[in-house]
């Protein structure tokens, strides 16, 4: 057995050269907390992030507009599944998140308090808010944790589709008709700071950053990843002619980077702490939903029990 | 298992992606029994077409080695270098071995 | 009616179950009972839409009249779907919709069984591809019924509750009109009176397994392959078509 000081001088090793920590491995209380909160609210926001989209699936234009957005829902689903699993290996039971999410313990993503409230949407949520998110989870498949890290490799190479068909969407619509162009303009003036505060308040003032860094949880602070997103997405807007609503950015030439104005922490604060435009909707949902499912749960490990007991068998082939 | 609710229980998922290669661990997933483990193994790790073959296991049926044994474990293999063909001195020339 | 017009009229049959299928199915995204089932239900929905399309756009090019695809799934009205009632009532709970696939799917998987061997190349080529696809939905949806009728007490009640609510809609499935006849005789189209028994073989097998049972001598609705739908297709069709309506020749 090996002493505290020895353990942990093994963790900061391990953290130092690269080595990424495993399930069973030793860790300090505090990364193991920060990784299961880190964890938990990425699985939330995907799963929560599933309805703003959901919305739209049933009034999708065209077959395959319909096949698409639900295969991307679909995909938003199954890696909220992926990092429940890895949060799991922690040893924080799916149930015990799920409960966390609802007593409002665990957060979110604040982006999926806003409406999806026309079709440009759905493209503005692929292109600008998928967007967001893997320039985010990109930097995270380098993060320390092995379950964390391989979870975002499989889900950077999942959700490569989800940005270009939120972009075809705004092409589209911007080489549609007039009403067509309005509401994709409209959407993106209604998702682009949403999307700019997605990767988490400026440096200085996060309150995670510094330790996360530390232990290469995070790999990246949020003003570098927002700067990256910034300055590949203006481009892509202008490209298709949608014009980015900040009047006051500006392009530096030095520094190769566009300068935006101050972005409305107020808005954020207030959103995060539950008072956006659907926090309530999209949490009640989602409450309403596992309540109706509970008997289908119990249903199923009943049978589970029964079918020991009595080997009543399902059929197989 | 928490109280108040179930997400029945956890499985671990191995798939394996072309005949003839070994099955390899995709994730995890959460099932009742075992024909519902195999179906959501296959609806959630084989959506893109990566498999042909699923073995599910309930995830407190597996026994994994711990990482503070790594060195008593492993290390010894280390320095066995007999165990592997270039260890030994062939004479120049001899083919096929 | 003449061969070509009855082939039209048969492909849209075979897309409008799919897409109807696909759409209630649709409805289940971010409303599952838990996370992997969520993934299934669209799945299945993918399973479904993916036919429709493929059938929407045989039927667009023996009609010849220029209409793309998703016009003729977008556009027409109540009367002119020709999907049958089973597959448009609305979703319940997990139960009534679990019923729906299990019952639909015991009839779909012998329907494209038999016309893989259609005398029609595309409609056979589709049934093979369709059939496996089928196949799993109606293992999936067997299995469901069978731990919900040996489940809890609930889900006894709540299954059993689904096949009453669900059943008097399956006669509606086998019932043949013009369409059929016009094409059973070139070997085109099935006779839907051949799957009956296998049909009742297959389902009873597991509604036995899951001690659910059949209330016999209710009444049985009818009309859904002539258009005589119930009230719920129109509100379905609503929410579908809307954008299509609303901005008539836009492409998205």
């Amino acid at each position: 057995m090996k002493t505290p000081e020895e353990r942990l001088n093994h963790f900061n090793a391990c953290i130092e050269s690269e080595v990424k920590i495993e399930p069973k491995d030793w860790m300090p209380d505090e990364y193991r907390k920060t990784m299961i909160r880190q964890l938990s609210q990425h699985a939330h926001s995907e799963v929560i992030g599933m309805q703003p989209e959901g919305n739209w699936v049933l009034r999708a234009p065209s077959l395959r507009a319909k096949k698409i957005l639900l295969a991307k829902i679909q995909d938003e689903g199954g890696h909220g599944l992926y990092l429940y699993s890895a949060a799991e290996t922690l040893g924080i039971s799916r149930d015990e998140m799920i409960e966390q999410l609802h007593s409002g313990k665990a957060k979110y993503s604040s982006i999926f308090n806003y409406p999806a409230l026309t079709w440009a949407d759905i493209g503005a949520i692929g292109w600008l808010v998928d967007g967001a998110a893997i320039v985010n989870q990109i930097s995270l498949q380098r993060t320390s944790y092995g379950p964390y890290s391989r979870a975002m490799v499989r889900i950077c190479k999942e959700e490569s589709f989800h940005q270009r068909q939120g972009y075809e969407i705004m092409t589209t619509m911007m080489n549609g008709t007039a009403e067509q162009k309005e509401m994709a303009q409209d959407a993106m003036n209604r998702w682009w700071w949403p999307s700019l505060m997605m990767f988490g308040p400026p440096d200085n003032e996060s309150a995670h950053t510094k330790q996360s860094m530390q232990w290469k949880i995070k790999r990246e602070s949020n003003d570098v990843l927002r700067q990256r997103f910034i300055d590949k997405t203006v481009d892509q807007a202008h490209f298709i002619g949608l014009t980015v609503p900040d009047k006051n950015m500006k392009f530096n030439e030095s520094t190769q980077q566009y300068e935006i104005s101050p972005i409305d922490w107020e808005e954020f604060k207030q959103v995060i702490s539950g008072n956006g435009p659907c926090n309530h909707k999209r949490l009640s949902h989602h409450i309403k939903v596992h309540k109706q499912g509970k008997w289908v749960r119990e249903a199923a490990l009943a049978f589970s029990k029964n079918q020991q007991k009595n080997k009543a068998t399902l059929f197989t082939n | 298992m928490s109280t108040t609710d179930n997400q029945l229980p956890l499985w671990e998922v191995f798939i394996q992606s072309k005949s003839g290669t070994p099955h390899k661990h995709a994730g995890s997933i959460h099932a009742s029994d075992k024909n519902m483990a195999l179906e959501n193994a296959r609806d959630i790790y084989t959506r893109r077409g990566e498999g042909r073959n699923i073995w599910v296991v309930l995830s407190d049926q597996i026994a994994a080695s711990k990482t503070e044994d790594e060195a008593e474990f492993f290390d010894p293999a280390d320095d066995k270098v007999y165990r592997h063909p270039s260890f030994y001195k062939v004479p120049d020339g001899v083919k096929n071995m | 009616m003449n061969t070509k017009k009855a082939l039209y009229n048969y492909c849209l049959r075979l897309a409008d179950n799919n897409l109807i299928a696909g759409q209630r199915l649709a409805e289940w995204c971010s409303n599952g009972p838990i996370l992997e089932e969520d993934l299934a239900m669209t799945n299945f929905a993918l399973d479904y839409l993916g036919q429709a399309e493929f059938h929407y756009n045989y039927a667009a090019e023996l009609e010849g009249k220029n209409r793309s695809g998703d016009e003729i799934a977008f556009t027409r009205s109540e009367r002119q779907y020709f999907n049958c009632l089973l597959l448009e009532q609305p979703n319940g709970d997990f139960a009534q919709s679990m019923m729906k696939i299990f019952l639909y799917s015991a009839f779909a998987k012998l329907l494209l069984g038999a016309l893989t061997h259609s005398q029609d190349e595309r409609l056979a080529a589709l049934a093979t591809k369709g059939i496996k696809e089928i196949k799993y939905h109606f293992r999936h949806s067997s299995e469901c019924i069978i731990r919900f009728g040996n489940g809890t007490e609930e889900s006894q009640h709540r299954s059993q509750f689904a096949l009453n609510e669900i059943w008097p809609y399956t006669a509606d499935l086998f019932e043949m009109n013009d369409t059929d006849q016009a094409l059973i005789s070139l070997g085109i189209a099935v006779d839907l009176n051949s799957l009956h028994t296998s049909w009742l073989l297959s389902v009873n097998e597991i509604l036995n397994a899951a001690n659910l049972s059949v209330i016999h001598n209710q009444h049985m609705y009818k009309g859904g392959y002539k258009g005589n739908h119930t009230e719920h297709l129109g509100h379905l069709l609503c929410e579908m078509q809307y954008l299509q309506r609303a901005h008539p020749g836009a492409i998205w």
